[in-house]
């Protein structure tokens, strides 16, 4: 708890992954933001991703 | 499960090692495998004559006045309808065509040749823009021009060509994206640097002054002329690639207007295709619009598949303030193709990114991984056949088509 206490008393540096619109709320009120383009797969049904997994397993 | 890692290396070293030359020409039904009399090669993936869309009916027309076998539109519809006439994809004889991508028997194709694997492509010769064959054109014009380059450009070109011997491609290429080309939508670099090889060689190898001096004033006035031979390059480089046991790298992908379609090294002559889209950032000709685009379409989105094209747009500023783009947008296009493809360009740079190689070999697992669409710049025709041109465009390839292959590749391998 005192630690998030401390972080808040210093400079915010803040990373936003994915949704753009999450970096608008520490823009407002003046926090520098780095967006990091992300998105989910693109294997929204069960077979796809299913079938991505197998095939990525293969870069272990 | 197989060692994809290994077999993508195994893809993607063989399309870097290519030595695409020009080494000649020839008509269609002499040089091009399995050509014959009766038949029509198209762009994209397989299509019947009922699923094709208008610009390429159009073009099916305008070859069947071309070779004399119709004397008009109405004839030639009930020629291609009647199933006298056989149709297959320029990727199933080892060719490509731009857009629509129409290939009859004597229409004269260059001949290209992979020094390093002696495999072979062709394509035929590019008309320019606006109203001509490959964006559905087939009013008398365009078949008269069609002819001329039949009966005068071809002559001219072969003789020269025959002279040199051969010209080396990836050469032209190579210096070309140091020109602000990415091969695809803007080839007025290695068009320039084809000009200034092979003028001297016609002037050489003819007798007819005049005839020089109007097939060179045809290709300055033509900076497509080197997009026909930019797309077999990366055809005749893309080929020896295929069929790499375990390998998940696209090695074709290309559209006819109603299908988009890839084929996966690993998953032999498989199409896995989706409805083609139509691009949604683009520059229309003045008097059209997006209501009057027909759905992407051309084999020319083989220069993506082989690393160039919208791959390598951070190259040509000028591509993207087409569409009020700015460098910065065609660089950062370009930086997000490395996240899908497997490795780098060892000659083809991109100067701006301190000659980084272009992101080369495009992963099925990571464009759905990373839910990145490969990124295409291309040529728009208007929906109905006779129309011809009416702008160009940006458009990403349809997921669902390598959601379709890495179901596939799991099945097939596991």
């Amino acid at each position: 708890m005192r630690k998030i206490s401390d972080l808040f008393k210093k400079e915010l540096k803040v990373i936003n992954i994915g949704l753009s619109s999450f970096r608008e709320g520490p823009e407002e009120v003046g926090v520098k933001v780095v967006q990091v383009d992300w998105r989910p797969p693109a294997a929204s049904d069960e077979e796809t991703m299913d079938a991505l997994k197998k095939l990525l397993g293969s870069k272990k | 499960m197989i060692d994809i890692e290994k077999a993508n290396k195994e893809a993607l070293n063989k399309l870097l090692s290519a030595r695409p030359m020009l080494v000649g020409m020839g008509k269609a039904i002499d040089v091009v495998p399995g050509m014959k009399e009766n038949l029509i090669l198209h762009a994209g993936p397989p299509i019947t004559w009922e699923r094709m869309c208008g610009p390429q009916r159009g073009a099916v027309i305008g070859a069947l006045i071309y070779e004399g076998k119709a004397k008009d539109r109405e004839e030639a519809e009930k020629i291609a309808a009647s199933g006298e006439i056989e149709f297959s994809p320029c990727h199933h004889h080892q060719m490509v065509g731009p857009m629509a991508g129409i290939v009859s028997p004597s229409m004269p194709v260059y001949i290209l040749e992979n020094e390093a694997f002696g495999n072979k492509a062709y394509a035929t010769m590019n008309e320019g823009l606006g109203k001509v064959l490959r964006m559905g054109a087939y009013s008398p014009d365009v078949i008269e021009r069609l002819k001329w380059m039949e009966n005068v450009m071809y002559p001219v070109m072969d003789r020269a060509i025959r002279t040199l011997g051969k010209i080396d491609l990836k050469n032209i290429i190579a210096q070309a994206l140091h020109m602000g080309d990415e091969l695809h939508n803007r080839n007025k670099g290695a068009t320039s640097l084809l000009f200034r090889q092979i003028a001297p060689a016609m002037v050489k190898s003819t007798k007819d002054a005049s005839q020089v001096e109007k097939v060179l004033k045809f290709i300055d006035g033509n900076d497509h002329t080197f997009l026909n031979l930019s797309m077999p390059a990366a055809k005749v480089s893309l080929d020896p690639a295929r069929n790499v046991e375990g390998s998940t790298m696209v090695v074709v992908m290309a559209r006819n207007g109603t299908d988009f379609g890839i084929q996966v090294s690993g998953l032999g002559d498989q199409w896995f295709t989706a409805p083609a889209p139509v691009p949604p950032n683009a520059l229309y000709f003045p008097g059209f619009t997006k209501e009057d685009a027909n759905p992407d379409i051309g084999d020319s989105s083989i220069m993506e598949t082989s690393g160039l094209g919208g791959f390598a747009i951070g190259a040509a500023p000028a591509i993207v303030q087409f569409v009020g783009g700015t460098p910065q947008d065609g660089l950062n296009k370009t930086l997000s193709m490395y996240e899908i493809t497997i490795g780098e360009n060892n000659v083809y740079q991109v100067p701006y990114l301190n000659f980084r190689g272009t992101p080369t070999g495009i992963d099925i697992r990571k464009v759905v991984e990373k839910n990145i669409p490969p990124f295409i710049d291309t040529g728009i025709a208007h929906k109905e056949p006779g129309i011809g041109q009416v702008g160009a465009g940006l458009v990403d390839a349809p997921m669902e088509v390598f959601k379709k292959a890495v179901v596939a590749f799991a099945k097939k391998y596991s």
